[in-house]
């Protein structure tokens, strides 16, 4: 499909000079994206480049099937474009951003509103969507919550115990990463990248350094890109291991819950030993890795792997084995298949619901290229394929890492790194344990960052779990949300 | 004299006692989860801080909101002097005191459900309206147990109705109450008392605003209806009457114990319901105790 496509094409982890990306006038470059959604291809990402007082619009688009990126962009404009989002929802979060930052109208849309502009002290939610009736009742939680989690505002509109319609307001986190990374990189950047979501440490970092090594037009050395596989693995067990405690609690069941508790920390301390830090700060540096696995500490990882590993099968294993927590699981917060595929959920939210999408699989790059494994596939789209892909992705996680502990590559830790090229545009897309981790780099001539774009993949599934509620009791919410589990900062940049 | 003693000692016993029963639930779950958990008398120290902190009103609430929590527990305490203490026999018993008993219970949620909606929060009311929709269920099964109880014995007071052993019945009767006794005081799978998520909530959900000294009533009235009806569960199945004071006694302790050994066990290895799946279950508990009815009165016949 790609190969006729009008866009310019690259892989994972490439870059192109930003004259080769073809240029149309606004209506002309909105067809053409409709028309490739239209076939299938999926918006990785589209946002604005301010070209003095103009924008230009650049739409990153994924062809899964044929392992391929594809970008265009806008020539510069002011005003209003025709909307994406009545055809392809999966626009609607990237059209109401470039109306946010840039002061582009798409004209069509049928929800615009601010993504995380504050008003004040507090983001402006704009209205709610509100249900009219007089048995319906109104009921908002947040943005601050009972537990010790982040902010965000939830707005139901219930009928009795059942949700007709959730909106979920965000923005309280919004720190100004992107503003923060014009005229870039700085020193500090690859800090702030660790923290656009702090348990997504190393899926962001890893995107941030293979940009820059895109930039200059080099690769890191593979016994880095080995570790950075490694770590990324790790951070996946960690999340999913704790998530499916986190679901075990909110469903009353102990025992899972407080083993979950307990194993996700011992996935977190395996991070530790590879580089002293539990969410795998400080390890990955642009060019290679700051620390390297020496055969002794691989070996003592593997030791420390393999029973955390047996462990965790066993918790899982009770939670299946309880019929009333598949009683609990099964049915619940259900997202269909071609909802999933038309508002582009990624990640595990995506694969519950039987979409093969998995960036390690569709656009290998770094040390994926080399090793592999199969990605996790289960039908459903309710709580129960959520929870059952991530445990999943836990067995598969594991394996992968017990293979790849014992048969490392040789070879330098570290490359020196030229500068970025400059007038360059680069593409990373990393799977993180939530899903597809997308940032984009644009250089000026002097080979500073002109744009960084972050998509977080929260970006795409908070609408998933808008509808997931929809038709679901209230008192289902926590499993739902907790199903998901997404990020609100890294939502909120 | 003697009975102004026994007032003494008897209310001792359920205000005393009362707050242990959390605790021992608390231990046994966190034994079973492999973890040391909160101290057995945790509720205690609770109740002694809560009693020390001021009291914080909502700008929309009635002094209701502070009252309400005090008349249910004064409910409940009413309600546990009209219940039997094995060999000790009732602190107050005349003829009907079974019907005054359940109007006692009912006040009691009348008013907490009345403090709830107070503050007119979204959470309060959608835990009200569960609280009350489920009670509704639970009632009928307890009313059926009280009139098995009743008919067996051909009394309406609990002195009598508790006194002569179970038959065949016993069995249905036992689960009959187990599980509304688990669905009244809140627990697993009915409601989470560990939650943090007011969603899901149901009965916590109710006194979220509540603080200081009311709700130390609240949670004290809490562990005392936990106490009664688990001493209404021993005494109503297990044939103490012909025993010795003293090994009556005992045989109560050691009931009461099992049982709140037991819904400890019930919250380690069962996760909770969905709601649309809570009627189900107090409609069986109605039907178990309508067979115990049943067997009450034909059983008499034959």
């Amino acid at each position: 499909m790609s190969a006729s496509t009008p866009f310019a094409l690259l892989a994972n982890s490439g870059s192109l000079p930003w004259a080769e990306v073809p240029a149309w006038p606004v209506a002309d470059f909105i067809r053409a994206c409709s028309t490739e959604l239209g076939r299938g291809a999926r918006l990785c990402s589209l946002f604005g480049v301010a070209e003095g007082e103009a924008t230009q619009l650049v739409a990153v688009l994924a062809f899964d099937a044929d392992s391929t990126l594809a970008v265009g962009r806008s020539t510069p404009m002011v005003g209003s474009f025709p909307s994406l989002t009545p055809n392809h929802p999966q626009a609607h979060l990237f059209e109401r951003e470039v109306w946010e930052q840039h002061g582009l109208t798409p004209v069509g849309h049928p929800w615009l509103k601010p993504v995380r502009r504050t008003a004040g002290n507090a983001p402006a939610n704009g209205e709610f969507f509100r249900v009219a009736g007089g048995e319906i009742h109104e009921v908002a939680v947040g943005p601050v919550h009972a537990g010790i989690i982040e902010p965000g505002h939830f707005r139901f509109q219930c009928a009795g115990e059942e949700v007709l319609h959730l909106e979920i307001a965000l923005g309280y986190q919004h720190r100004g990463i992107e503003e923060a990374l014009g005229g870039g990189p700085y020193r500090t950047t690859l800090m702030q990248m660790e923290t656009v979501a702090g348990d997504s440490s190393i899926a962001h970092a890893t995107a941030y350094v293979t940009l820059l090594e895109a930039l200059a037009g080099s690769e890191a050395p593979l016994r880095a890109q080995w570790l950075r596989a490694i770590a990324l693995e790790l951070e996946r067990l960690a999340n999913h291991t704790g998530d499916l405690g986190a679901l075990a609690n909110d469903v009353a069941f102990l025992p899972t819950s407080s083993t979950c508790g307990k194993l996700r920390g011992d996935f977190l301390n395996l991070t530790a030993l590879l580089c002293g830090n539990r969410f795998g700060r400080g390890l990955i540096r642009p060019g290679g890795s700051r620390h390297d696995l020496e055969p002794a500490r691989a070996e003592e990882m593997l030791e420390k792997l393999l029973p955390a590993l047996t462990d965790t099968a066993q918790a899982i294993a009770w939670l299946w084995d309880s019929s009333s927590v598949r009683s609990r699981f099964e049915g619940v917060g259900r997202v269909f298949a071609a909802q999933a595929a038309e508002i582009g959920l990624v990640g595990p939210a995506a694969r519950a619901c039987g979409l093969v999408r998995d960036v390690r699989y569709d656009h290998p790059a770094g040390w994926h290229r080399f090793a592999q494994s199969p990605v996790t596939v289960w039908p459903g789209g309710d709580v129960f394929a959520r929870a059952r892909v991530r445990s999943l992705e836990i067995q598969r996680s594991g394996e992968f890492l017990a293979g790849q502990l014992i048969c490392p590559p040789e070879g330098e830790l570290r490359d020196d790194l030229a500068d970025p090229e400059p007038d360059t545009l680069a593409v990373a897309l990393v799977e993180g344990w939530r899903g597809e981790v997308c940032h984009v780099a644009l250089t000026d001539n002097a080979g500073r960052f002109r744009r960084y774009k972050i998509t977080d993949p929260s970006f795409h599934n908070w609408s998933g779990l808008a509808l997931a509620l929809r038709g679901t009791a209230i008192s289902d919410f926590p499993i739902c949300n907790k199903s998901f589990n997404l990020s609100y900062c890294g939502f909120d940049l | 004299m003697n009975s102004i003693l026994d007032l003494i000692l008897r209310l001792d016993c359920w205000l005393l006692l009362a707050p242990l029963l959390p605790g021992i639930i608390n231990k046994v779950k966190a034994w079973v989860a492999g973890r040391r958990g909160p101290p057995v008398l945790q509720l205690y120290y609770d109740l002694a801080r809560l009693w020390k902190k001021g009291v914080v009103m909502s700008t929309l609430a009635s002094p209701a909101f502070v009252i309400l929590p005090a008349v249910t527990w004064v409910a409940l305490l009413s309600a546990a002097m009209l219940m039997p203490l094995g060999p000790l026999g009732a602190g107050l018993t005349f003829r009907g005191d079974a019907l005054l008993w359940l109007y006692l219970l009912a006040l009691g949620r009348f008013c907490t459900a009345w403090a709830a909606m107070e503050t007119g929060s979204a959470f309060e009311g959608m835990g009200t309206v569960r609280e009350v929709s489920y009670a509704v269920l639970a009632e009928a099964a307890l009313i059926a147990a009280v009139l098995t109880l009743s008919v067996q014995s051909g009394s309406i007071s609990w002195v009598t109705m508790l006194g002569p052993p179970m038959g065949a019945g016993a069995a249905l009767l036992a689960a009959g109450l187990f599980i509304v006794l688990l669905s009244e005081n809140c627990r697993v799978p009915f409601d989470d008392p560990n939650t943090h998520l007011e969603l899901t909530m149901i009965h916590e959900a109710m006194v979220l605003d509540h603080s200081g000294p009311p709700l130390a009533a609240i949670l004290h009235g809490a562990s005392m209806k936990l106490l009664l009806f688990t001493v209404l569960l021993v005494q109503a199945v297990l044939p103490m009457s012909q025993l010795k004071p003293l090994a009556a006694g005992a045989v109560l302790a050691c009931g009461v114990l099992g049982v709140t050994v037991a819904v400890g066990l019930v919250e380690s290895l069962l996760a909770r319901f969905a709601f649309r799946r809570v009627p189900l279950l107090l409609t069986t508990a109605f039907l178990l105790c309508l067979f115990a009815l049943l067997v009450a009165w034909k059983g008499g016949l034959a």
